[in-house]
């Protein structure tokens, strides 16, 4: 697949409307929008103005919750998050740019129920890669894209945002 | 000289002063606190970071601050903490400290915090200890007590957010104190344009100045135009001769007062380590006033130490 297949503005339309859709189904109720740090937080500007959500967006940094501190140390500048102080029974749109391993995500659940137990949390992924590891799955995605082990997509931005796929120098190979 | 405290890397692997880390270094930790500070605000006041380590304080001196706060660390971070009561412990019934260690060691710990009344107790673990364990100093002698100046530091640059601009003065027993040695190492390291020791010549060190400091003998001159004012306590119990006419008297040479604050910046605020001595170093009326920040100090002294612990521990991981 090549940069082409992975126009921005197509992909947010489609993200964006099938979180309307969602939304709609499982009847949230003034919900929290949430963006991981980084380029979760680009995508989640861009779709909390969108969908019109009234309640300001939340931002959140997950370095403290993963899971590979004992292998590669911790995260230099962690951003502290930006989370309304009540969130018990709140229904939430997670936002995040790249789903891969789904780590990042078993993370930012562990944190978000440090704040509190939430009613309903539906994630919503700009590109959903293959290569997962733990059973967790985006709800709504802006395309679903296969790559080889070795490339990785990076998001740029905020303004203006934009797609690149790299590939990571690695000494291991594909295990 | 290779420093004790760094990895070949040169990343933190033990605390035991400021002494040789780089401008760089402290300002990460000063960084990696501030990254915690929204903690406070969430209902699970925790962090899974250190889960499944283990931490034991061990403190031969007696603390109250100090060693809660940095057992709310170690929890706050999901470390498991051990605080051992030195007093009761098999430390008086002559086990000696390398025998301690090892037999700790023995039980798969991975750091120890140490406080000693002996300067250089919390390096000899640091040297003697298992390679994978970090060794933080909670204070030793009148050597160090490197976390307590970093939260100072810490609060400090909540206030004043730049260090190069600032005259600060800490004011009293400068001799027998391991918090304004490291203060002072601290202070010089990031940067401040000036720092003023205030004290009678009885308690202040020979050569004071070669620490990098002007040395007052008057508590008003010294004040004059300053940013930061630290007060230390007396430390009565390190005085083995007579150093000090009476409290009274000290109070009314050296004392913080209404007064004497006045010869100090309008916005200059007031810090302490604690415990402090109500009428003996500081009046009531400022320690409580508003431009005290000793309950601050307290209250980031848990982040900060979350910090260190954090970064100490980080480099070691097993290998992959």
């Amino acid at each position: 697949m090549t940069n082409n297949n992975l126009e921005i503005s197509s992909l947010l339309a489609k993200l964006e409307a099938e979180l309307k859709v969602l939304i709609l189904k499982k009847g949230l109720k003034n919900p929290l929008m949430i963006g991981i740090h980084s380029g979760g937080v680009w995508v989640a500007e861009q779709l909390h103005q969108r969908l019109k959500i009234q309640e300001p967006l939340a931002l959140m940094d997950i370095a403290f919750y993963r899971d590979d501190f004992s292998q590669i140390g911790l995260h230099p500048k962690v951003k502290p998050c930006q989370l309304p102080s009540d969130m018990e029974g709140r229904d939430i749109i997670l936002i995040d740019d790249v789903f891969y391993t789904g780590r990042t995500i078993r993370a930012a659940l562990n944190e978000i129920f440090d704040f509190g137990r939430p009613n309903k949390v539906i994630l919503g992924v700009l590109i959903e890669r293959d290569g997962r590891q733990i059973p967790l799955q985006p709800d709504c995605t802006g395309c679903s894209i296969i790559l080889p082990i070795g490339q990785r997509i990076k998001l740029t931005g905020p303004t203006p945002l934009s797609i690149d796929i790299q590939t990571i120098n690695t000494d291991k190979t594909a295990a | 000289m290779k420093n004790l405290q760094l990895t070949t890397e040169g990343k933190l692997k033990h605390f035991l002063s400021i002494d040789g880390l780089s401008k760089e270094i402290l300002t990460e930790i000063l960084d990696t606190a501030e990254s915690f500070s929204s903690m406070s605000e969430k209902q699970v006041k925790k962090v899974p970071l250190l889960r499944g380590k283990t931490i034991v304080n061990l403190f031969f001196e007696n603390s109250t601050r100090t060693r809660t706060t940095f057992e709310l660390a170690a929890t706050r971070l999901s470390a498991d903490v051990l605080s051992m009561n030195i007093a009761t412990s098999s430390t008086s019934k002559g086990e000696s400290l390398l025998d301690t260690i090892r037999n700790l060691e023995a039980m798969h710990v991975d750091m120890f915090v140490v406080r000693h009344a002996i300067s250089g107790a919390g390096h000899f673990i640091a040297q003697n200890t298992a390679p994978h364990i970090s060794v933080i100093n909670a204070g030793d002698g009148q050597h160090a007590h490197p976390t307590q100046a970093m939260l100072d530091m810490f609060t400090i640059r909540q206030h004043k957010h730049d260090f190069s601009p600032l005259k600060v003065a800490i004011i009293g027993d400068i001799l027998h104190s391991r918090v304004a040695r490291s203060q002072i190492q601290a202070l010089n390291t990031l940067g401040t344009q000036e720092i003023r020791v205030i004290a009678p010549k009885t308690l202040l060190p020979s050569h004071v100045e070669s620490l990098g400091v002007t040395a007052f003998n008057s508590i008003e001159e010294g004040l004059e135009d300053v940013d930061v004012i630290i007060m230390l306590r007396l430390q009565k119990e390190r005085m083995t001769s007579a150093l000090l006419p009476t409290e009274r008297e000290y109070f009314k040479c050296f004392g913080l007062t209404e007064e004497r604050l006045k010869f100090a910046k309008i916005n200059a605020i007031v810090m302490h380590p604690g415990p402090i001595n109500r009428g003996v170093e500081i009046a009531s009326s400022i320690a409580d006033g508003p431009q005290s920040v000793i309950l601050q100090q307290v209250s980031n002294g848990i982040i900060i130490r979350m910090a260190i612990m954090s970064l100490t521990l980080q480099n070691n991981g097993e290998a992959v």
